[in-house]
């Protein structure tokens, strides 16, 4: 590990992240027969079982399309469903901050079980913590999840079946989550909302067109950077993306040149990436019927050449590497 | 050769090297604020931090980059009150805010980010705000242009930083032209405008007619920005600077005035006289700057230097070469 102490780097689904999964991995992993992704799926008395966690600390609380109610919801109901898992039950546990009003509380809830409710889950236990003043940001959620898969989908997380021509879709506009927190932390004024949705009955319908889906995996932190070089990294193929099919708000655009983002690396909530076989076609189609998909788009192709490399085709026709973030994005000095 | 992080980072992320003919190589020159400003500048800060009740506020990229022992980044991980703000009026509001606090902003970059501490340094002496300080690195952009020529730097041309030059417009370059016979091409940052750019300066090369251009008309013009250059100018006056990987050049950097004495941190706080060392063993951050080298010449370049454990100043910021050529082409493709 690169320094002894935790900076923001460590949780910005980057490198240093990865570094700290390795460690946590390497002390907690015994049973090697559990595929570990987004979700952990098993075996297990109920069948075959997806089973996932994830903390919510956004800041603020509240953001232009949701607030972090809506996104506790939707990411652990996204881990499960991109497992290829039908998301059923959800455990919620706050941790609140003293001195939070309690109106504020049940509004954070109820968006939680309208979200809940669309989403197609229950949220069936819980717990509750209070901490002094300055030991939380007014309210930290974890939610965890667990869903059930069928037998032919069990692959799917891991990517296994991923092969050289398969397609690689992604379901609209990339990175507007990260820069719509971004902005009302700046005063940033814009038209930029977060995606933030639970991605579960999309990608249902999906999985009912046929059985081409070869991997799935939502974008969040790190962005469509970090899943894409994962996934190449981990099949051991090459995968080539052409820039000017990846879908763009151009109002993100035009922040992340003035801020020096690459919308790349930033996350998003509402967003999967799906690799598809020779169904693909059927897929895209279907992907495009969902209100959440209107902007579909076929954005790359797993190839045999550069194994392990993500390489993108510019839109002036020239070709460059994405990468893994290192850390946090940081706005450039001029 | 390129000498603006923007155009750096701009030539990679099109991917345009990849489209060029083998006979025409696009250099980085010195154009990455934070790679060519002194680790001893970040020890200056860090001192200034550990002032009692100070708030240090910092512009993003600068927060990583390491000093002799530690960076801004570990020191706040370590509890010390250092703020990201996304321009020096954020830090200048922090002032306001805060009025029982000392609020310290490390001003760097070139003429682009110079006025913008000239105005906040003005505005803080018109509302007589007692709290404000700037610890100045801000450096200019002709000497080391031209530094880099007389130390037998082998290139064909400049594209100019569009930056810069929307401030200071084109003038600053006419001696480059004249006394070095060397053709500089005033750039924009699209794909279109840096293949314009280096077409301008081809087509100046094979006529050997090396001239003044300006291919990013829409924003820089001649005169440049001059309610901008005035507060620099006002505020600021020209002493020698050292610069990271190259040495001291003679009436490069910008000092506040006497007459702001009482804004400049290094007046206030003042942090120790230090004499410039070399570069970490093995790092060839200088000759890269300078142009002599790329950084696939490195032999720490991606094993032992990555952005997560930056050895040289040019991994450290995402506009540095080093940083750059590993984010976008670490291996040809």
């Amino acid at each position: 590990m690169s320094s002894n102490i935790i900076t923001l780097d460590h949780g910005s689904g980057g490198k240093l992240t990865m570094d700290l999964i390795k460690m946590f991995t390497s002390n907690f992993r015994k049973n090697n027969s559990i595929e570990m992704t987004d979700s952990a799926v098993f075996n297990s008395e109920l069948g075959i079982t997806a089973f996932t966690t994830d903390s919510y600390v956004v800041n603020p609380i509240y953001f232009p399309g949701g607030d972090i109610g809506k996104l506790a919801v939707c990411g652990t109901v996204n881990d499960l469903a991109v497992s290829g898992a039908i998301p059923k039950y959800l455990s919620c546990a706050f941790i609140l901050e003293e001195g939070l009003s309690i109106d504020e509380l049940e509004s954070i809830v109820k968006s939680m079980s309208k979200t809940a409710d669309s989403a197609g889950v229950s949220i069936i236990t819980g717990d509750t913590k209070v901490v002094e003043k300055g030991a939380c940001d007014r309210m930290f959620i974890n939610t965890a999840g667990v869903g059930f898969l069928q037998k032919k989908h069990k692959l799917i997380g891991s990517g296994a079946n991923v092969k050289p021509g398969d397609k690689i879709l992604i379901n609209g506009n990339i990175g507007d989550h990260g820069l719509a927190v971004l902005s009302i932390r700046n005063s940033f004024t814009n038209d930029i909302k977060s995606d933030c949705a639970p991605l579960n009955n999309l990608i249902k319908n999906c999985l009912a067109v046929n059985d081409s889906i070869h991997f799935m995996r939502d974008a969040t932190r790190g962005g469509l950077a970090a899943v894409l070089t994962e996934l190449s990294e981990k099949v051991n193929f090459g995968i080539s993306i052409n820039e000017k099919n990846i879908p763009l708000a151009e109002s993100t655009r035009g922040l992340c040149e003035f801020l020096g983002f690459d919308p790349l690396h930033l996350a998003n909530e509402g967003k999967v990436i799906i690799v598809a076989g020779d169904g693909w076609k059927e897929i895209l189609k279907t992907m495009e019927s969902h209100p959440l998909g209107k902007e579909s788009r076929v954005i790359g192709t797993i190839v045999d050449r550069y194994p392990g490399r993500v390489v993108l085709e510019t839109e002036i026709g020239g070709s460059r590497i994405i990468d893994i973030p290192a850390g946090m994005q940081l706005p450039r000095i001029c | 050769m390129e000498v603006c992080g923007g155009h750096t980072t701009s030539i990679h992320k099109f991917g345009i090297p990849s489209l060029l003919p083998d006979n025409i190589k696009l250099l980085s020159g010195p154009g990455c604020p934070v790679c060519v400003t002194s680790r001893y500048f970040i020890d200056d800060a860090l001192e200034c931090s550990r002032t009692e009740n100070i708030i240090l506020t910092t512009l993003g990229d600068l927060i990583r980059v390491p000093g002799t022992e530690t960076s801004l980044y570990k020191e706040k991980s370590k509890g010390r009150d250092i703020r990201i703000v996304y321009s020096v009026l954020d830090a200048l509001q922090i002032a306001k805010d805060n009025k029982d606090k000392k609020i310290v902003f490390p001003g760097i970059g070139f003429e682009t980010t110079a006025p913008l501490s000239a105005a906040a340094i003005l505005q803080a002496k018109e509302t007589g705000l007692d709290n404000f300080y700037i610890l100045s690195a801000h450096k200019i952009m002709p000497p080391v242009m031209k530094a880099l020529i007389t130390e037998g730097v082998k290139i064909n041309g400049y594209i100019c930083p569009g930056h810069v030059s929307v401030i200071t417009g084109t003038e600053i370059y006419k001696s480059i032209v004249e006394d070095y016979k060397l053709g500089c091409v005033v750039s924009g940052f699209e794909a279109l405008d840096i293949l314009q750019s280096i077409y301008m300066l081809v087509n100046q090369i094979e006529k050997n007619q090396p001239a003044l251009e300006n291919q990013y008309t829409r924003a820089v013009k001649k005169k440049g920005n001059k309610k901008a250059l005035a507060m620099m100018n006002r505020v600021f006056e020209t002493s020698d600077d050292w610069w990271r990987g190259i040495g001291t050049i003679p009436g490069s950097g910008l000092s506040l005035k006497s007459e702001f004495k009482s804004f400049d941190a290094r007046q206030i706080f003042n942090p120790v006289e230090r004499t410039e060392s070399e570069e970490e063993k093995g790092c060839i951050c200088g000759k890269i700057l300078k142009g002599f080298k790329t950084p696939a010449d490195c032999p720490l370049f991606s094993h032992l230097c990555t952005p997560v454990n930056p050895v040289g100043a040019c991994m450290v910021s995402g506009e540095g070469s080093c940083a750059t050529w590993y984010k976008y082409k670490r291996e040809a493709v």
